[in-house]
């Protein structure tokens, strides 16, 4: 089986399995579990969009 | 007269092998948390792990087997987090023997996060079982 995603498909499946780990290991009570997988996953995906206008720019 | 029992008593020593979750749980994703009766955690925990590994694999990601120089060290030491996964894999020949697309680059990056991440969820589960953390 190979699987060959785009950049940002790759970038949303790690942030989801990422933030899921962080999310459970850092936090206590589920809800907060909850909330900081959430805030984990967007900080993810949100500084790779960011990071990625920066080198658009740089690169032009 | 009667004394108080006191109310900062020191909490009870956790009894038995302490180290059981952290074990299990680096050589099994998940492991260390199902051992402590927390099976929803365990398995949230063995499917972002086992799904970022097996991704990882798929995406012809490298499994990291010697340390010659110190990127491929680093590899390897996160690498060797996942445990039996990395030892199945090994075993298997699983893995592309060299990065040659840009996605085999990206999925060697999983399995090695893969590992690091197993590392938090044992160590979790240590601190699950010996009161550092409480629920």
């Amino acid at each position: 089986m190979i699987f060959r995603p785009s950049h940002f498909t790759a970038v949303l499946l790690f942030a989801l399995f990422a933030s899921v780990v962080f999310g459970i290991t850092q936090r206590e009570t589920p809800q907060r579990m909850l909330r900081y997988g959430l805030y984990c996953f967007l900080m993810f995906v949100g500084a790779a969009i960011v990071l990625s206008w920066v080198m658009y720019f740089i690169a032009r | 007269m009667a004394t108080q029992p006191s109310k900062t008593a020191a909490p009870p020593q956790p009894q038995g092998f302490v180290y059981l979750p952290l074990i299990a749980g680096w050589l099994v994703p998940g492991a260390g948390h199902f051992i402590l009766g927390k099976w929803i955690r365990g398995a949230l925990l063995a499917a972002s792990i086992i799904g970022m590994f097996i991704l990882g694999l798929a995406m012809q990601g490298k499994i990291y087997s010697n340390g010659h120089e110190i990127l491929e060290l680093l590899g390897l030491v996160g690498d060797l987090g996942n445990g039996l996964l990395y030892i199945v894999g090994r075993a298997l020949g699983l893995g592309a023997d060299s990065v040659q697309v840009t996605t085999a680059d990206w999925g060697s990056r999983f399995i090695v996060v893969a590992g690091l991440l197993n590392v938090i969820a044992a160590v979790d589960a240590h601190n699950l079982r010996t009161g550092r953390k409480l629920a």
